[in-house]
């Protein structure tokens, strides 16, 4: 049985809230959580294998040339070393989030600064270790651009409307600044690693990826193998955030030495190695330009950025993607550029696009509302525009002046024109700010099987990862409201390419994709079960393993007898998504203390309201804030990928000198998840939330320094000593 | 040449250059400690020596002879799981779930460090007993990096646990 789902209408049903089972949106806890707080959730590196042998990735310390001898020999007398492999069918990088085919080969041709070109086997990692040091390389060095300030770019993407420098020369009040961020990385905690086995016909990779079925397909045209010969599976994923969308470059080289040596090998990167060669974001050079009337309505918009990746990749940081539609203004100039230079990848990490590009344009609107002389947040509810700003499409459900509102009072905002400097605890300045959120929505074609017993249990399988995000859990609830059983009861599988293919989690889209893959199959079985009892589905109320209608009840078992039935929910974006503007909303407050002799910042508290369209666990939805929030924290204070001028290698690539958020630097922070349902967004009316909490909060910030100690500084991270630059000396 | 781990004896691995945390994961197969950096600079793979939560990473396993090694097997099961495992899974203390054993061993000695009197930067007053604030708390654990984003999930649990002891 199966049920097929091309979106194309809204869907204003809301039929999980005609269920009566209870369970969707409940905040229970992950069914997977007592194997993560034991030790028992095995992740990709920590299976077994009669016969293991281990490799180290080679890497070298050139940005662009070609390797034009490895040798083997320098190593292959060492002790317990089986194998260099440099094979033509390496990569050199990671697959970009959803390409479905082999990243850059070969990686002999290197093209940035740590690019893995061999790799390693002995029968210990200590030994694999110490060979992968002494390999001896020779290589051939070529100039190549370094710096994105002087490098040639390409236009990436522009939007004009109008004519902005009319709109900013005719304006009351207009803001025209320059704001830059730095290169982040994902930093997921646990390392890039695959156990490759290979039995003569097919291969099976326990791996730490994203999206299966596009690593799959990846992972099998790196190695000229079908699809059907290559298994993958990552039921457990320490953490992703982009940096694992792709099939990277210790995946490919552990099945290359599987298939070659024929016995099972394990390539585990080093936490060095991960900064080295996995996804980077992009730093961003940014300009916004804003042009409003004496009441604070936007007659302009202008939102131009220079980003940067390696020749030959297409991804842009998409940092104008909410710029399009958040605020209103009819003259408007959005511009990307992208400059091509030599440092690793540039890709997605969480929120790509709108986690360095909504900061900025809310740290300008906090300029604006200073000028005006209004309350920021009054200056955003009064350029909330009714119809996206470029194109003639209204917005789905939007619950950002919401959003504004009950933020603002929950987090105690005062309503007034901001002048720093209004407090001062002995040596420090307390301020506070506030920005808008934006996240534009997406989902993606997904496929769940949900299996259904007669004593009242089910199986939820699909190929889906839960990265941390709650997928377990959600994909358990939104089966049990739609059949009436308890999510205990619910056996979810996930992670294996052997199972339905789902959408993979990016993109804030895996929630909404894969629970409407699952919500389509349970509504296949509610219409068989209702179709063995003669009676219209919609009539048929489950609850707790019992069937009722008007009229009678009959319990699963007498329904099915022995008989196990089982639907597969097909699920695809169309029209609906197409022809509105779909996007999650949010603001930001934060409250800060800047330290008046030294520059530096404390976040003291902060307050994040959300509209996520229908909440499908109240509990991971809320951690999946807090998380965002945390990223904000780094992403305004510490977080910066420093790259050396004269040699272009990564001079931070490990956990000492990349500054993520510490326990000390993130007070408790409040969430506020608003009621909503988005039924253009998906058939559960729910859009994503792993991004949202991203995307906005460091331009809060931003502005709640300023509000401390007058310090408007320009770059992030804000660290202590732009704020001292920034501070004003009286 | 033996090393205890969570009551059990196992021989020292031959190879010198094996880290306790190599040695736990793949000689002892208790692979719920964690490698997240192998440079002490993330703290998942905290496990307690002699009651001492250390960097396993940092550690040579032949320099552990004789020693008592408690990992995150050692505070509890699936089917008895310890105060600490159960507050972290009622506060949803983590998400992926891979610093979560290094969060958990950290916590459980640095509830006991307070306890022995042992100040921090967090301390005000050095002459002090500790007295058991959030600020305390995280300026404990800021050896236990969590990129999720959990934190305010984890205070909340070590809150819980210690208030339940106190």
């Amino acid at each position: 049985m199966s049920v097929h789902l091309k979106q194309d209408q809204p869907d204003n049903r809301n039929v999980l809230d005609t269920m009566v089972q209870g369970v969707i949106g409940a905040a229970l806890p992950r069914p997977e959580g007592l194997m993560k707080v034991t030790g028992t959730a095995s992740y990709a590196a920590e299976y077994d294998a009669e016969g293991l042998l281990e490799g180290v990735l080679v890497t070298v310390p050139i940005v662009c040339g070609e390797i034009t001898m490895i040798d083997e020999a320098s190593v292959l007398g060492m002790p317990g070393v089986v194998a260099v492999l440099s094979d033509e069918r390496m990569t050199g990088r990671p697959a970009q989030g959803m390409a479905g085919e082999a990243p850059f080969q070969p990686a002999r041709e290197v093209r940035y600064w740590g690019q893995p070109v061999a790799l390693v086997v002995a029968t210990t990692f200590e030994q694999a270790r110490d060979a992968a040091k002494h390999l001896k390389l020779q290589w051939r060095v070529e100039d190549a651009p370094l710096d994105p300030k002087t490098a040639e770019t390409e236009e990436n993407e522009s939007t004009r409307v109008g004519d902005l420098a009319h709109a900013m020369a005719d304006a009351a009040h207009t803001v025209d600044v320059v704001i830059t961020t730095e290169g982040h990385a994902s930093a997921a905690m646990e390392p890039h690693a695959a156990l490759a086995q290979w039995d003569g016909k097919a291969l099976t990779v326990h791996a730490s990826l994203q999206m299966l079925k596009f690593n799959r397909a990846e992972l099998a045209d790196s190695l000229n193998l079908d699809e059907s010969q290559v298994r993958l599976l990552s039921p457990y994923v320490g953490g992703g955030f982009g940096s694992k969308l792709g099939v990277s470059q210790e995946v490919v080289a552990a099945s290359l030495a599987a298939i070659q040596l024929g016995r099972p090998v394990r390539v585990v990167m080093s936490r060095q190695q991960v900064f080295q060669t996995i996804m980077r974001r992009s730093e961003t050079h940014q300009r916004i330009r804003l042009a409003a009337d004496a009441e604070g309505k936007l007659t302009g918009f202008g939102h131009e950025a220079q980003v940067s990746n390696l020749p030959g990749e297409d991804f842009a940081e998409p940092v104008l993607q909410s710029s399009q539609f958040l605020y209103a203004g009819d003259n408007r100039l959005l511009k990307l550029d992208l400059a091509r230079i030599h440092r690793m990848t540039a890709g997605s990490v969480r929120a790509p696009g709108e986690a360095v590009g909504v900061q900025t344009v809310e740290q300008a609107m906090d300029m604006l509302a200073e000028k005006i002389g209004i309350d920021p947040v009054e200056l955003r509810l009064r350029n909330i525009p009714e119809k996206h700003p470029a194109k003639d499409k209204p917005f789905s459900s939007r619950k950002l002046a919401e959003c504004l509102r009950k933020g603002a009072k929950a987090f105690g905002w005062e309503p007034r024109p901001r002048t720093p400097r209004h407090t001062r605890e002995g040596e420090w300045w307390i301020g506070t700010g506030m920005a808008s959120a934006a996240r534009v929505h997406s989902v993606v074609e997904a496929k769940a099987r949900v299996i259904l017993r007669p004593d009242a249990t089910a199986v939820v399988e699909t190929d889906m990862t839960d990265i941390g995000t709650g997928s377990y859990a959600i994909l358990g609830q939104v089966a049990g409201e739609m059949l009436g059983l308890r999510p205990d009861d619910i056996d979810v599988r996930l992670g294996d390419t052997d199972l339905p293919p789902g959408s993979g989690s990016g993109g804030s889209f895996g929630a909404a994709s894969c629970g409407s893959a699952v919500f389509l199959a349970c509504d296949g079985l509610r219409k068989e079960l209702a179709k063995r009892l003669d009676i219209a589905s919609e009539d048929l109320t489950l609850k707790d393993g019992v069937a009722r209608w008007d009229g009678g009840e009959k319990a699963l078992n007498e329904i099915l007898g022995s008989e196990v039935i089982d639907c597969v929910g097909h699920f695809e974006p169309g029209a609906s998504t197409e022809d509105v503007t779909v996007s999650s909303y949010g603001a930001f407050f934060a409250e800060v203390a800047v330290n008046r002799w030294t520059g530096e910042t404390r976040v003291r508290r902060m307050t994040g309201a959300f509209g996520i369209g229908r909440v499908l666990n109240a509990r991971t939805a809320r951690s999946q804030c807090l998380g965002g929030m945390t990223w904000c924290i780094g992403n305004a204070l510490t977080e910066s990928l420093h790259f050396d001028p004269v040699d272009g290698h990564l001079a931070n690539c490990d956990l000492a000198e990349y500054h993520v958020p510490v326990h000390r630097d993130v007070p408790d922070l409040e969430v506020l998840l608003i009621e909503e349902r988005d039924a253009a967004a998906s058939p559960i009316q729910a859009k994503g939330v792993g991004e949202l909490g991203l995307c906005g909060g460091a331009g809060a910030i931003a502005n709640a320094i300023y509000d401390a100690c007058g310090a408007r500084v320009l770059s992030y991270p804000m660290t202590p000593d732009k704020v001292m630059a920034a501070m004003p000396k009286v | 040449m033996a090393i205890s781990i969570n009551g059990q004896e196992y021989p020292l691995p031959e190879d010198p250059r094996t880290s306790l945390l190599d040695f736990l994961r793949r000689e002892a197969r208790l692979t719920g400690t964690k490698k997240g950096c192998d440079h002490g600079q993330c703290g998942a793979c905290t496990v307690m020596v002699g009651g001492l939560r250390i960097n396993s990473c940092l550690s040579l396993a032949i320099t552990h002879e004789g020693d008592e090694i408690t990992t995150i097997e050692g505070l509890g099961s699936l089917t008895s799981p310890g105060a600490m495992q159960e507050a972290f899974v009622a506060h949803d203390g983590f998400q992926c779930g891979y610093c979560t054993p290094g969060q958990i061993c950290s916590a459980t000695a640095m509830l006991q460090e307070i306890a022995a009197g042992w100040p921090s930067d967090a301390t005000q007053d050095l002459t002090a007993t500790p007295s058991l604030t959030d600020e305390e708390i995280r300026e404990r654990m800021s050896g236990n990096l969590c990129r999720c984003g959990a934190y305010p999930n984890i205070v909340a649990a070590i809150r819980d646990v210690a208030g339940a002891e106190a």
